[in-house]
C-alpha cells in the first residue's frame, strides 16, 4: 500500500483550483534539465563499506574531545557525567510521546516537575515552564509575555547590548509585525545606567544577560528599580551553569527569567538541540507560554502529576492563545535534571568555581601578553573579550593548526566597535597545559 | 437554573442589572454551569475606558475551557470586582450576586431594554442543550 493520501480527483481539483492543467505544467517554473536529472550515483555497496566511508568522514570533523576548545559564545564544552545519556536513552523517556495522558505518563510528568523544580531553585523564581527550544526562544516569548501583561499598550523593548546578538535577532524575527520597537542594542556603551535612562512610560520591558555576551557579571538591582518605578518589567537572561556560583537573579527583583540549558548536561552538537529555561513570579504564571506540570494527588489520595493550567495554551484557548508554543524539550530537560540532581549544590558550585577561576588566570596571562589587552572592565564569569593586534580569523588559524586549540568567537561581525576583539571562554575542560599552550600561541602569533 | 426576572440577559450568556444609567453586568447561572469549575477571571477592562458592545472585558478560565465575557451594551467602566481573581469559584456558588464583574455607565439606557428578559433568555438556554 502506498501512503500517498491524495486522489486522482483531489489532484484534479487541486491543479483546477490553481489554474492549471497538469502536474508538468505546474512545475515549468523548474528548468527541464534540472527536473529530473540523473542522478551520478555509485553502485550500491556494502553495510560494512558505508560505515568505513562514514567513519572517516566523521573522523574529519574537528570536535572538542580532540581540540583545546576556547569558543563559547552561547555554546558551552562542559563535561556531562555518563549516567545523563544512561538516563535519557531509557525507551520510557527516549520515546515517550506528550503526557496529556496522566495515567500512562507519571514517569515522564515527574521528570519534568523534577526539571520545574530545580530551575526554579537555581533562578529564585516561583515558576518555572517545562522548557523552550533555547535561550533565544525564551528571551521571545518573554517579550510577548510581556507585550499581553501590558495588554499590548505599550510597544517599547529595552534590550542591553550585552544580550547574545542571536537571542536579539530572534527577538526581533519575533516582533516583526507586531509595530513594536526596540531600543538600547543600538550603542555598545549602553550599561545599567545607560537602559534606565531610556525606560518611559511606554516601556513593556527591559532584558539584560547576566553574565552577559562578553561575560561581565552585573548587579541590576537598580536597573529592576528603574524598572519597575515606569511599571516595566525587569527580564534577566541567564547562563544557568554561573548560577553555582552568583547570586540568584530573584534578588534583582527579576520578573521573567530565562536562559539557555545547553551549559547543563548537554553537549554542544553543532549548536542544537538546547533548551530554553523560562521562569517568572507566580503573578505572571497566566501570561506564561508552554507547557506546566503540576503536582497533585489522584483518586487515592496518591501523589502524582498532570499537566496544569492548560487553558492558556493554543490548543485550548485557540487564537485568543498569547503563544503559540504548546511543546517543550522534554529530553534535554530531562538531561539537564539528571545533571543537576548528579552534580547537587556542591557539584555546580564547584564547576562554576573551576570555570571562574580558570578563566581568570587565562585572563591574567593574557593580559601580560605584548600586543594583547583584556577588553573587560569589573568582573567576569568564564569568558572575557581580548583585544589583539591582527585579525581574530588570522589568530584562530594559527591556533588551530599549530596549537591543536580552538581559538576564539571573533566579535567584530556582530559589533563593528570590537574589530580585533575576540571573546574567550574556559571551562572546567581545559587544563592548565591547554591554557598555557594558548597564551604560548597568541604570544607567537603575534609575531608572524 | 435561575433567570432572576429583574435582570436582562445577552445570546453570549452575559446578565446586566440596569439601575438609573448604571449597569452591572456578570455571567448567567447557564453559562457558569457550561463552564464548569471556574479557576481564573480577569477583568481586562480597566476603570475609565469606553467599550463598545460587543467587545471583550473579561476572561473566564474553567478546568475545560476559556471563555471571553462581552460587553452587552455601549458604556464606560466604573467599577470592577477586585474580589472576583482571589475568588473566582464564586462564579460558579453565585453568578449573579458576589460574582458581579464590572459595573458601567451605558451609553444609552434604552440599548439595555433591547436585551432579552428572563423568559427570552430561558428560551434561549433550552434551545441550546437540545
Amino acid at each position: 500500500m502506498a501512503y500517498i493520501p491524495h486522489t486522482e480527483d483531489d489532484r484534479r481539483t487541486m491543479l483546477k483550483a490553481v489554474g492549471v492543467r497538469s502536474l508538468d505544467d505546474l512545475y515549468q517554473a523548474v528548468p527541464a534539465a534540472v527536473r529530473f536529472p540523473d542522478l551520478d550515483l555509485p553502485e550500491a555497496v556494502s553495510e560494512l563499506e558505508v560505515m568505513e566511508e562514514l567513519q572517516a568522514l566523521s573522523e574529519a570533523n574537528l570536535d572538542a574531545r580532540h581540540t583545546a576548545c576556547f569558543l563559547g559564545a552561547g555554546a558551552y564544552n562542559h563535561f556531562v557525567p555518563s549516567v545523563v545519556d544512561h538516563i535519557l536513552l531509557r525507551g520510557e523517556f527516549y520515546t515517550a510521546y506528550t503526557p496529556y495522558q496522566p495515567e500512562i505518563s507519571q514517569g515522564t510528568l515527574q521528570a519534568i516537575f523534577e526539571y520545574q523544580s530545580l530551575i526554579c531553585n537555581l533562578t529564585g523564581m516561583d515558576v518555572s515552564n517545562a522548557s523552550h527550544y533555547d535561550g533565544a526562544t525564551a528571551l521571545a516569548e518573554a517579550v510577548i509575555l510581556a507585550f499581553n501583561h501590558h495588554r499590548g499598550k505599550r510597544t517599547k523593548v529595552i534590550l542591553s547590548p550585552g544580550v547574545h546578538p542571536h537571542y536579539r535577532g530572534t527577538v526581533r524575527t519575533y516582533m516583526q509585525g507586531m509595530g513594536l520597537t526596540l531600543a538600547g542594542d543600538e550603542a555598545l556603551g549602553n550599561d545599567s545606567a545607560g537602559l534606565a535612562g531610556l525606560l518611559d512610560a511606554d516601556t513593556m520591558m527591559v532584558a539584560v544577560q547576566y553574565p552577559d555576551f562578553f561575560g561581565r557579571i552585573e548587579d541590576f538591582t537598580a536597573l529592576g528599580k528603574a524598572a519597575h518605578a515606569v511599571g516595566a518589567l525587569l527580564c534577566v537572561c541567564v547562563n544557568p551553569l554561573a548560577l553555582g556560583l552568583l547570586k540568584p537573579p530573584v534578588e534583582f527583583d527579576a520578573d521573567v527569567v530565562v536562559g539557555d540549558g545547553q551549559p547543563l548536561g548537554i553537549p554542544m552538537s553543532f549548536g542544537g538541540p538546547s533548551l530554553g529555561h523560562f521562569t517568572v513570579r507566580k503573578e505572571f504564571v497566566r501570561k506564561m507560554a508552554g507547557r506546566l506540570v503540576g503536582e497533585t494527588v489522584d483518586s487515592h489520595g496518591e501523589r502524582g502529576f498532570v499537566l496544569t493550567l492548560s487553558t492558556r495554551e493554543q490548543h485550548i484557548k485557540r487564537e485568543k492563545a498569547t503563544s503559540n508554543i504548546c511543546t517543550n524539550v522534554a529530553l534535554m530537560a530531562l538531561a539537564s535534571a539528571v545533571y543537576l540532581s548528579v552534580m547537587g549544590k556542591q557539584g555546580l558550585r564547584q564547576v562554576a568555581e573551576l570555570c571562574y577561576h580558570k578563566a581568570h588566570y587565562a585572563a591574567e596571562q593574557i593580559r601580560g601578553l605584548k600586543g594583547y589587552s583584556v577588553w573587560n572592565r569589573g568582573d567576569f564569569f568564564h569568558e572575557f573579550v581580548v583585544r589583539c593586534p591582527r585579525p581574530v580569523a588570522e589568530i584562530n588559524r594559527f591556533l588551530l593548526e599549530e596549537c591543536d586549540s580552538l581559538g576564539g568567537y571573533d566579535l567584530g561581525g556582530d559589533y563593528p566597535e570590537l574589530k580585533d576583539h575576540m571573546l574567550i571562554a574556559v571551562t572546567e575542560m581545559n587544563s592548565k597545559e591547554q591554557i598555557d599552550d594558548l597564551v604560548a600561541g597568541l604570544k607567537e602569533v603575534a609575531h608572524v | 437554573m435561575e433567570f432572576p426576572k429583574d435582570l436582562k440577559y445577552t445570546a453570549s450568556d452575559e446578565w446586566v442589572r440596569l439601575e438609573g444609567k448604571t449597569a452591572t453586568v456578570g455571567v448567567s447561572d447557564y453559562a457558569q454551569s457550561q463552564l464548569s469549575d471556574i479557576v481564573f477571571v480577569e477583568v481586562t477592562a480597566a476603570v475609565g475606558e469606553t467599550l463598545d458592545k460587543g467587545k471583550a472585558f473579561a476572561s473566564v478560565e474553567s478546568v475545560k475551557a476559556a471563555s471571553e465575557i462581552y460587553m452587552p451594551v455601549k458604556g464606560k467602566i466604573v467599577a470592577v470586582n477586585d474580589a472576583l481573581p482571589g475568588t473566582p469559584d464564586v462564579v460558579n456558588s453565585d453568578p449573579y450576586g458576589k460574582a458581579w464583574m464590572i459595573r458601567m455607565e451605558v451609553a444609552d439606557p434604552a440599548e439595555v431594554a433591547g436585551l432579552m428578559d428572563a423568559a427570552a433568555y430561558a428560551k434561549h438556554c433550552d434551545e441550546r442543550s437540545h
